[in-house]
């Protein structure tokens, strides 16, 4: 769906989908993402029957459990206006393919499908093209050297451009710098990490030889399973250089940070 | 016959090519010079001209697709108006035995060949080999391919995956070239070689990029010019043609012309860009005597009855192959047959077999780059997640899988189990220390895990709401 087809959630309350794996792994991120939104005056919820998206099955060809699990979803957020999330991959899930688990055939459940496609954003994309705030008037407190590694979904899937660099070009003290081939798979792929684990490890390994190239001190992404690859793979390699989750980096700014 | 199909040993394949420095190197180097020379030519305009030429490919090869059955006629009468003798071929054997008909009919022995990915895909080489015919590539990557008795490992680049000294040990070993390391000279001496080849042929078989309806011509692009001596120096012309390589009009061949050499090797053109339009004419000098056409199915229609029949669109540019980050890591062999890449991970399985290539539609990440390079917008990571959906119901995935999937989604439908799972990980990975159990233990061999949370997010939540009520 193109943005301009969207309904503006300028003004709506957020529900946010946390997604599962921010949930049990980094509850923190979540926080950032909840303690933003706020600052900017958005009145966030958190409806607590939430799970997962379905992704897991789905990417792996178990399309009868991910519309089980894509069903929960709809029940748990049957009442939202709004839906943001901290991750492109998840977001890609509810917006390009549970229009494709479900077919008009399905009747009310496709309507919700396309409904929960409608109302979710992620993240970035929802502060900067949702809301059409570039500046969150933050500063860290003190200088630091980022660069973007544009996760597969966010970038191909959602096509969101250059929200998260406009978020952090105007965070004061924070400089932004070159990452060669930041538009290049980390290699998780979901279980294909698993499925696929020496390939997989392959991709890794230039993406920690770049990263490791890179003049940034940390690399921001918008997807915490990327970020767990790239980090399982830098602490693996020794390397000081760490990622971190585009919420957190920004929530540095609010001081006290979290991440 | 169809080349031998090895795709079901994909992983172990691909472990090969992992741990082989001089292919990583020389696959690494090639596909990302092609990938940003791609980058430098499609959009030398701006990003919006280059987006609106992909589209426009992409509607005249969809449009061709539309009317395939009205196409392929009126292209058989246009062809024969222009003096091609026209061929069908349902297989791959009927095709080759066209081929070997052909060449018994016009007492040909020697045979030069212009690069044809669909001759790989039929075993035509192998074919007149059996038959006593002596055949010669000519496109220079082939030619080396040939010499070392292998098979290509790239669309446009079959050698990609050799270094410049690998190459040189092969004209050295097999035609005796006076050693050295200068690429000049290595071309020269091939150049040499082939020149004889090229003068004594008795036959010459081409592929088609594009077959031209409205005028009934063979579209054909390259680089070396190998591929016009050998449609017009020898008494008889072979173009083995896909029959999903039809457009409708000239006008569509211009504008495939374009994005085809960009997307491939970042060429504006193609140094040699022909319409050949059928044999000598009698007040011509040159050109043979005898033009043939074969028409090839070779399971083509099959995929056009399909969910698939868009892959149909594929101009073999080799984009999505120089843009996968899977591809980058071993280059194609390892796909098992004649297409490596996102194209071959789609076209394999629907060519040769699900069962006979299960691990293919599983060799890629998902990251989305071949549909964004694909001059011709082919939605290959759409087609890979409907083929793993054929591989569940088809009963061809791994069965641990298949209990771990459902146990997963009865976790997943209710926030207490969820928690419970969460809590189970937690205690697990205490237990477990830094290496994870089963197939998991894939992940840890590699790279490090986090650890779970010790309150997981909607703790976090209830307390901070706890706070502030």
């Amino acid at each position: 769906m193109a943005l301009s087809e969207r309904e503006s959630p300028k003004g709506k309350r957020v529900s946010l989908f946390v997604t599962c794996i921010v949930d049990m792994i980094y509850p923190g991120t979540g926080m950032s993402a909840v303690d933003i939104l706020e600052h900017v005056g958005v009145d966030v919820d958190f409806p607590m029957a939430q799970t997962c998206c379905g992704q897991p099955a789905f990417n792996s060809g178990y399309r009868d459990e991910a519309r089980t699990v894509a069903r929960h979803f709809f029940k748990a957020f049957k009442d939202a206006e709004v839906i943001v999330t901290p991750s492109g991959s998840c977001a890609t899930m509810v917006r390009h393919e549970y229009p494709h688990l479900f077919t008009p055939d399905d009747g009310e459940l496709y309507e919700q499908a396309r409904r929960m496609a409608a109302i979710t954003w992620e993240f970035s994309e929802f502060l900067v093209d949702g809301l059409g705030i570039v500046d969150l008037q933050l500063q860290l407190p003190e200088k630091e050297s980022f660069a973007m590694h544009d996760a597969c979904h966010g970038l191909r899937g959602l096509g969101l451009g250059w929200a998260s660099r406009e978020l952090i070009a105007n965070l004061g003290n924070a400089e932004l710098v070159e990452l060669k081939e930041c538009e290049v798979c980390c290699g998780f792929g979901g279980l294909f990490s698993v499925k696929m684990a020496d390939i997989s490890n392959a991709m890794l390994k230039t993406k920690v030889d770049n990263i490791n190239d890179s003049s940034a001190e940390t690399i921001v992404t918008g997807d915490v399973s990327c970020l767990t690859q790239m980090n399982g793979g830098l602490s693996r390699d020794k390397s000081r250089k760490r990622v971190l989750h585009l919420a957190d980096v920004l929530a540095k700014g609010l001081g006290g940070g979290r991440a | 016959m169809t080349m031998g199909v090895e795709s079901n040993n994909f992983i172990a394949l691909a472990d090969v090519a992992l741990h082989n420095d001089d292919l990583q190197h020389a696959i690494g180097e090639g596909t990302r010079t092609a990938y940003y020379k791609r980058l430098d030519t499609m959009f030398a305009h701006g990003n919006e001209h280059g987006e609106s030429m992909r589209q426009q490919a992409a509607e005249a090869k969809r449009r061709a697709l539309r009317h395939l059955p009205d196409l392929l006629e009126k292209a058989e009468r246009n062809l024969k108006k222009n003096g091609f003798q026209v061929e069908w071929a349902v297989d791959a054997v009927q095709a080759n035995q066209l081929v070997l008909d052909i060449a018994r009919r016009h007492s040909v022995q020697t045979v030069t060949k212009a690069k044809s990915m669909l001759s790989e895909e039929l075993g035509t080489n192998h074919a007149m080999e059996a038959a006593g015919l002596r055949v010669v590539e000519t496109d220079l990557g082939e030619y080396i391919i040939q010499l070392a008795n292998e098979t290509p490992s790239h669309i446009v680049g079959p050698v990609m995956h050799k270094t410049k000294a690998e190459i040189r040990d092969v004209f050295v070993d097999e035609l005796g070239m006076e050693p050295t390391d200068d690429a000049e000279e290595m071309v020269a001496f091939a150049r040499g070689m082939l020149r004889e080849d090229f003068l004594g042929a008795d036959m010459g078989i081409s592929g088609g990029n594009f077959l031209i309806a409205e005028t009934g011509s063979i579209g054909l692009v390259m680089n070396e010019g190998n591929g016009r001596m050998c449609t017009s120096l020898p008494r008889v012309h072979i173009a083995l043609v896909g029959i999903e390589k039809l457009v409708d009009t000239v006008e569509d061949y211009a504008t495939l012309t374009q994005v085809l050499p960009s997307s491939s090797t970042g060429q504006k053109l193609t140094v040699y860009t022909n319409i050949i339009n059928g044999p000598r004419r009698d007040d011509e000098d040159d050109g043979p005597e005898h033009a043939y056409v074969i028409l090839v199915d070779n399971g083509r229609s099959d995929i056009y009855a399909t969910k698939y029949a868009e892959v149909l669109s594929c101009i073999r540019c080799g984009a999505c192959q120089n843009a996968c980050p899977v591809y980058r890591t071993m280059g194609g062999h390892a796909y098992g047959w004649v297409y490596g890449g996102p194209i071959g991970a789609v076209l394999t399985p629907l060519f040769v077999g699900l069962e006979n290539a299960t691990p293919l539609p599983h060799a890629s990440s998902l990251c989305g780059s071949c549909k964004q390079v694909c001059p011709v917008d082919i939605d290959l990571p759409r087609m890979l997640l409907d083929l793993r959906w054929d591989l569940v119901q088809a009963g061809e995935s791994d069965g641990r899988w298949d209990v771990a999937m459902r146990m997963w989604a009865i976790g997943m439908t209710s926030p207490t189990r969820f928690n419970m799972g969460g809590l189970a990980a937690r205690v697990g990975q205490h237990v477990m220390g830094d290496y994870m159990p089963g197939v998991l233990g894939n992940w840890t061999k590699h790279r490090d895990f986090p650890e779970f949370a010790s309150k997981p997010f909607r703790q976090l939540w209830k307390e901070r709401k706890r706070g502030r009520a």
